[in-house]
C-alpha cells in the first residue's frame, strides 16, 4: 500500500504541489476565508437591539451605508489619504532606490538594510514618536518658536489629515523600497547608456527606458502601500483627531462601542470591494500609460 | 580620406589609483576598420567608452573630424555603439528599437520608415520587425544592435566585443559579414576585442593594449611578423621564448648568444644595443620544422616528443631537447600525432625566423 502511494506521489506533480501548499492553504482557510465568510454573512443580517441580531437575509445594511453621508465621505477620504500616501512614498523612495541600484557599487544590501533600520521598532512606537515630533509642544513647533520664526504653534501638524499622511508615508516607505529597488536593480545599465548613445537626453532616457522598465516595481509598491493604508486605523485613531478620521475607525466603532456588527461588516465589505476596484484600475492605467510613453 | 579622422591626444583615464588608460595618443583614419586588442583590464573598453562619451578623460582631448568632442555627452556625439550584451530594449519590438535613435534626428515619417527598412535589409533582418528581444537568437540580437546603431548613419561605429557571446561557427560568419558590411558602407569602425585571431582577421590596423598603454599599433601582418616587444609577441599567436645576450653589431645584424644554443648572427630589426644581457629570442612554432631525419637548416636539434595536440588542420608537438631546458612547441601540417611512433624527432630552425626582442 505504502509502495503504491509512494510511486503515485513520485509521479504526480499535483500531489507534490498540494502537499507543499497545504500549510499555507490550511492557514489561509482558517485565518482568512472563514473570517471573511463570517463577515460577509454578517453584512446581510440586522442588529435588532444591543444584544440581539436578526439572522434573516437583507441587503438593507448596504443601502444604509450609502444613505449615511458620513460613511461615504469617510470612504472617499480613506481612499484619498491612501492615494496621497502612496504617491508621496513613491516619490521619496524611487530616487533612493535609483541611487542604490545604479550608483552604489558595493554593499548595496547594507544600504538597504540601513534604510529599513527605523522599521525594526514597532509600528506603534513609530506612530507615537511622530506625536512627539508633530505635537503643539513637539520638536518641530518648539524649535520653530525658539528660533523666533513662529509665535503660535502650527496646529495643522497634529491631529489632522496632514499628521496621518506624514506618519503613514514614513511607516510604509520601507515596503516601497524593496520592490522598487529590485525592479531598478534588474535594469541593465547598458540599456540606459544605449538610449543616451542613441541621442536621448537624461530626462528622455528616464521616461523612455528606466521608468517603463521599473514599472513592475512601481505597481508592486503601489499595491503594497495602498492596500494596507486604506484600512489602517491605528494612525488615524492616534494622530488623526476628528479631521484625520478614516473609514476603518468607523468600522472599528461598529464592531466595538456602537455595536452594530452587520453595518460594520457591510462597511468592511464595501471597503474591500473599493480597494479591489481601485487596485485594478491603478495597475491597468499605469501599464497603459507607460505603453504609450515608450 | 582623412588620415587623422579621430585624434586621441594624450588621453588618460584614472579610476582612483588605477590608470585604466595611461597617456595614450594616436589617430584613426576615416573609413578604417580599427581594432583595440588586449587582455581584459588593459583599458581597451575604457578607451572605447571615452570615445562614446560614457566616460570623460582625466586628461587629454579627443577630436573627431576636426572638432573637439572631449566634453560632449554621448547624445551629442556623431558616434554610435554596439554593446557587448547588445542592450536591446526589452520592452519594445525590433522595429521600434531600430527607430529609437531616429526620433531626435528631425527626419520625416517617410524617411524614418525608409531608413529602418533599408538597414533591416542590410543586416538581413526583414520580417523580424514585430519580434521582441526575448524572441531572438544571439546572432539576431547582434544584428538588431548593429542596425540600431547604423540607422543613425554615425561617423564612427564603436563595437565593444560584439561577437564575444556567439558560438564559434556563428562568430566566424559574423566576422566575415561585419568586414564586408564595413567595406560596403565605408563607416569608420572602432572594434574592441580580446580575441587576437578576430582582430587580425578583420582589421586594417590593430592597436595592442596592455596596462593602459598602446604596446604596438600596425597592420595585422606587421603585428604578427614584427612584434615590437615581448608582450605583443606573446599575445599575438603562439611563440617560444629563449633567453639571450647580445655581443657586437654587424650592420643590420647583431651577434647573439642564445642560452644553451651558442652564438648566432641575427637580424636586428628593433635596433637592440650591443652587449645587452637580457634579450629574448622569439621563434614561432610554425616557422620550425619537425622531421624524422636531420636537416641542413641553421639550427637542428635532436629531441623527444613529450606531448602532442591534434588540431585537425595541424598538429602541435611539445618537444624536449638535450640542449634547451624548456619544452619547445612546434607545429606541423605535414606530420600528425601518429607520425612519430618512438617519439624521436629532429627540430630545425632558420635564423631568419628568430626575432630579437628587448626584455623590457
Amino acid at each position: 500500500m505504502l509502495q503504491v502511494w509512494k510511486s503515485f506521489y513520485a509521479r504526480s506533480d499535483p500531489a507534490k504541489a498540494y502537499s507543499l501548499l497545504s500549510p499555507a492553504l490550511i492557514l489561509v482557510t482558517l485565518a482568512m476565508l472563514i473570517p471573511l465568510g463570517l463577515m460577509l454573512s454578517f453584512s446581510f443580517f440586522t442588529q435588532v437591539s444591543f444584544t440581539e441580531i436578526d439572522y434573516s437575509f437583507t441587503v438593507q445594511r448596504y443601502i444604509d451605508f450609502f444613505q449615511k453621508n458620513l460613511l461615504v465621505s469617510l470612504l472617499i477620504k480613506s481612499v484619498k489619504i491612501s492615494f496621497i500616501v502612496t504617491f508621496v512614498t513613491l516619490l521619496t523612495a524611487y530616487p533612493v532606490c535609483y541611487y542604490i541600484a545604479f550608483y552604489v557599487k558595493k554593499n548595496k544590501m547594507l544600504w538597504l538594510v540601513l534604510l529599513t533600520l527605523p522599521f525594526w521598532t514597532s509600528y506603534l512606537l513609530r506612530v507615537f514618536s511622530w506625536k512627539i515630533i508633530l505635537g503643539t509642544k513637539g520638536v518641530i513647533n518648539s524649535s520653530l518658536i525658539n528660533a523666533g520664526l513662529l509665535s503660535e504653534p502650527l496646529t495643522f501638524l497634529m491631529y489632522s489629515e496632514t499628521a496621518v499622511i506624514i506618519t503613514l508615508t514614513h511607516a510604509w516607505a520601507a515596503f516601497a523600497l524593496l520592490p522598487l529597488y529590485v525592479s531598478l536593480d534588474k535594469i541593465d545599465f547598458s540599456l540606459i547608456e544605449a538610449a543616451r548613445d542613441l541621442g536621448l537626453s537624461r530626462l528622455e532616457t528616464f521616461w523612455k527606458i528606466t521608468l517603463p522598465l521599473s514599472l513592475p516595481g512601481i505597481i508592486g509598491a503601489i499595491l503594497i502601500i495602498f492596500i494596507p493604508t486604506v484600512g489602517d486605523y491605528v494612525t488615524p485613531a492616534l494622530l488623526g483627531g476628528t479631521d484625520g478620521r478614516m473609514l476603518s475607525n468607523m468600522i472599528q466603532a461598529y464592531f466595538g462601542k456602537v455595536n452594530n456588527l452587520p453595518l460594520g461588516a457591510a462597511s468592511a465589505t464595501i471597503m474591500l470591494i473599493t480597494v479591489a476596484i481601485v487596485t485594478m484600475i491603478v495597475s491597468y492605467t499605469t501599464k497603459k500609460l507607460t505603453q504609450r510613453i515608450s | 580620406m582623412n588620415d587623422s579622422f579621430i585624434q586621441i591626444n594624450g588621453i588618460s583615464k584614472h579610476f582612483g589609483n588605477v590608470k585604466a588608460v595611461d597617456d595614450v595618443s594616436f589617430q584613426i583614419k576615416e573609413g578604417e576598420f580599427f581594432s583595440l586588442l588586449g587582455p581584459s583590464g588593459c583599458g581597451k573598453t575604457t578607451l572605447l567608452r571615452l570615445l562614446a562619451g560614457f566616460e570623460y578623460p582625466t586628461s587629454g582631448n579627443l577630436l573627431l573630424d576636426g572638432s573637439d568632442i572631449t566634453a560632449l555627452p554621448p547624445d551629442k556625439r556623431p558616434t554610435n555603439m554596439v554593446f557587448q550584451n547588445y542592450a536591446i530594449f526589452p520592452h519594445i519590438n525590433v522595429e521600434k528599437n531600430v527607430q529609437f535613435g531616429l526620433r531626435k534626428l528631425g527626419l520625416t515619417n517617410d524617411e524614418i520608415i525608409k531608413r529602418v527598412k533599408d538597414v533591416l535589409s542590410l543586416v538581413k533582418l526583414e520580417g523580424y520587425e514585430e519580434r521582441y528581444s526575448s524572441q531572438l537568437s544571439g546572432g539576431q540580437r547582434q544584428r538588431v544592435a548593429l542596425a540600431r546603431a547604423l540607422v543613425r548613419q554615425p561617423k564612427v561605429l564603436l563595437l565593444d566585443e560584439p561577437l564575444g557571446a556567439l558560438d564559434k561557427k556563428l562568430r566566424d560568419e559574423m566576422q566575415l559579414e561585419l568586414r564586408t558590411l564595413q567595406k560596403e558602407i565605408g563607416i569608420t569602425f572602432v572594434f574592441v576585442t580580446h580575441d587576437q585571431q578576430e582582430a587580425i582577421s578583420m582589421s586594417d590596423r590593430v592597436a595592442v593594449m596592455s596596462e593602459g598603454k598602446i604596446q604596438q599599433m600596425s597592420s595585422p601582418n606587421e603585428l604578427y611578423k614584427n612584434p615590437q616587444n615581448i608582450f605583443v609577441s606573446d599575445f599575438i599567436g603562439e611563440t617560444n621564448f629563449l633567453k639571450a645576450k647580445t655581443n657586437s653589431k654587424d650592420g643590420e645584424y647583431i651577434n647573439v648568444n642564445i642560452e644553451d644554443l651558442g652564438s648566432f648572427k641575427i637580424k636586428n630589426n628593433l635596433n637592440i644595443s650591443e652587449n645587452a644581457s637580457d634579450v629574448i629570442c622569439s621563434v614561432r612554432p610554425e616557422t620550425m620544422m619537425i622531421d624524422r631525419e636531420k636537416s641542413d637548416w641553421d639550427i637542428c636539434l635532436e629531441g623527444k616528443i613529450k606531448q602532442t595536440s591534434y588540431l585537425g588542420e595541424m598538429t602541435k608537438f611539445y618537444v624536449e631537447t638535450k640542449e634547451i631546458k624548456k619544452i619547445i612547441t612546434v607545429s606541423s601540417q605535414y606530420f600528425d600525432n601518429q607520425s612519430f611512433q618512438d617519439g624521436k624527432c629532429f627540430i630545425s630552425i632558420n635564423l631568419n625566423d628568430i626575432s630579437l626582442l628587448n626584455k623590457k
